[in-house]
């Protein structure tokens, strides 16, 4: 009896938080935009009944989807933003977390504090300190101008690179923490036999070293990609308006634009699109976890 | 693998300037005597003065806190208890649905939990405010906590638990006074992460607060979009150094209370 109590409790939060929502912009995305409150047709009551009610839902609002050149580019260009950043911060981050995997065994939990730190600390204000580094006038420009490297400054504020530097930036820790995990349990005795059997420390590193940090490097790629595909907060500071990522798409539709349904067939399709990766993620820390017992 | 190469240093000093430069050049602004943020005019802390006269942010800023508050303790209270059936409970109906909704949240875009849970709120009618957002970021902090907590008790010997039962206490005196202590540690980081999480989130807040109920991610971020401000640089700083001296102290702290453990235990050994 206190056994189903314990499962219920949070079983029904989760349910009515978290899953109810779900079947509700389900339902939205297939209903129509209206002049309302709240703004979107039909809504469900009990007199007219259930088939009344269905009988009214349709899939225009993912066929506008298709039709509207926007919204594809906006998908295809959150891919390629998401996938872009997540091999910068790959290769940006995995010299890190080897150098922290090689250095003295004191130094690691200080290592490990200052890669913590800044994940701890206010995501959107690690984004804002960029927008005064890159803007026109910013420090890193007035630098730049002041060692005489360029004459004039560079535009890079409101343009995809920005994006790319924030993403990198705020999602390091996320690749850094999964690949020194997977580095410091590697046996070092591995690297040696390649090396005492030929092998150069280029190339026992390519063979061996890498090799074995694999889970690392898929754990921390998905976490760095899953979330930078829906991300919003980057773009709309960092972005300019030639900036399309699907998660300022549908917030601009939502907010702006007003048009619920619209909006939630995009949180839909944008669910859809998420669902392979995190199943892959999943399946990959799931072997990860039998690999250890 | 103790041997730092030259590329290991290089690449250590490249990863953690570029780490914190940004902060410390956000830092430094904000004791700038301009109100443009990027010519240096003199050391001046009247940003801060500034900031603790503009009320609309302090409304926000206490806004965030109550937020904070009663969302973390709740989520950590279901999140335990979440963690708990699930590593404990073994098979019952729809475990598998439950762990998918645990686990869900955690990779969910901010967006979409915004705007789901935006559309239930509307749809039952409840007026956007303060609870709107705690039920809201309960609801994803609590799958933070879970994670955190049942990471503790999978390395937890049950025999310890069997060994409560066994000398007579209830199930839930075994709980109290053997199994809490244990995962504790694992309890207060679950709240830590759920605090911050609160703290920091604009999206999911933006979509399930009104009028009446302002976070401060939501006011900072009105006023980022218009450019950067030496206000926002000061309220930034306060924000990083109270976020580095809690990391630190805890940091300290575990320390300690491993060592003390350590010291506990060969005491114990010596004993026996």
């Amino acid at each position: 009896m206190r056994r189903a109590v314990l499962i219920a409790v949070p079983y029904l939060w989760l349910l009515a938080l978290f899953l109810v929502p779900f079947v509700i912009v389900f339902k939205i995305s297939l209903s129509d935009v209206a002049l309302a409150r709240p703004p979107y047709l039909p809504q469900f009551s009990w007199d007219e009944g259930i088939l009344a009610f269905l009988s009214e839902l349709d899939f225009e609002n993912y066929i506008f989807l298709t039709e509207d050149d926007l919204y594809w580019k906006a998908y295809l260009s959150s891919l390629k933003i998401a996938v872009f950043s997540t091999v910068l911060t790959l290769l940006v981050g995995y010299p890190i977390a080897y150098g922290m995997a090689r250095a003295p065994s004191e130094w690691r939990p200080t290592l490990m504090m200052l890669v913590i730190l800044p994940f701890w600390t206010s995501f959107l204000i690690r984004v804002y300190a960029w927008m005064g580094i890159l803007s026109n006038e910013g420090f890193l420009n007035q630098f730049l101008l002041g060692i005489g490297l360029i004459s004039e400054p560079l535009i890079i504020l409101n343009t995809n690179t920005a994006v790319y530097i924030g993403i990198v930036y705020t999602y390091l820790p996320f690749m850094i923490l999964p690949i020194y995990a997977a580095l410091d349990r590697l046996d070092g005795s591995l690297i040696e036999a390649a090396e005492d059997l030929g092998c150069s420390r280029l190339s026992a590193f390519w063979l061996v070293t890498i090799p074995l940090s694999k889970n690392g490097i898929i754990a921390g790629s998905f976490l760095v990609f899953i979330p930078a595909l829906g991300e919003f907060v980057i773009p709309s500071l960092l972005g300019g308006s030639g900036t399309l990522m699907i998660g300022k798409v549908l917030w601009e539709e939502f907010f702006s634009n007003r048009d619920w349904p619209v909006a939630s067939a995009v949180a839909v399709v944008l669910l859809l699109i998420l669902v392979i990766p995190i199943v892959l993620f999943q399946r990959n820390q799931e072997k990860q976890q039998e690999a250890e017992q | 693998m103790n041997r730092l190469s030259w590329f290991n240093v290089v690449s250590l000093t490249l990863g953690f300037a570029f780490l914190y430069i940004p902060m410390l050049i956000l830092i430094l602004y904000s004791f700038n005597e301009s109100k443009l943020v990027t010519v240096w005019a003199g050391f001046s802390t009247k940003w801060y003065g500034e900031l603790l006269q503009n009320e609309a942010f302090l409304n926000a800023a206490w806004v965030t806190l109550k937020v904070a508050v009663f969302s973390s303790t709740l989520a950590t209270v279901l999140g335990t208890i979440a963690a708990y059936v699930m590593i404990r409970s073994g098979k019952f109906f729809g475990r598998t649905l439950f762990s998918g909704m645990i686990y869900a949240p955690l990779v969910m875009p901010e967006v979409i939990t915004g705007l789901s849970l935006l559309l239930l709120f509307i749809g039952i009618g409840l007026d956007r405010g303060v609870l709107t957002i705690v039920l809201a970021h309960t609801t994803f902090s609590m799958c933070y906590v879970s994670v955190v907590v049942s990471s503790r008790l999978v390395t937890f010997d049950q025999s310890l638990e069997e060994a409560a039962l066994d000398l007579g206490c209830s199930q839930a005196e075994a709980f109290r006074l053997v199994t809490l202590p244990i995962i504790a540690p694992a309890v207060i980081s679950g709240w830590l992460l759920a605090f911050t999480l609160s703290l920091d989130d604009l999206v999911i807040a933006s979509f399930t607060s009104g009028p009446s109920a302002t976070t401060l991610p939501i006011k900072i971020f009105s006023a980022v979009r218009l450019g950067v401000s030496p206000e926002i640089n000061a309220l930034s700083t306060i924000m990083i150094a109270i976020v580095t001296v809690g990391v630190i102290t805890a940091s300290l702290v575990s320390k300690q209370q491993a060592v003390r453990q350590k010291k506990e235990e060969q005491a114990a050994e010596r004993a026996a």
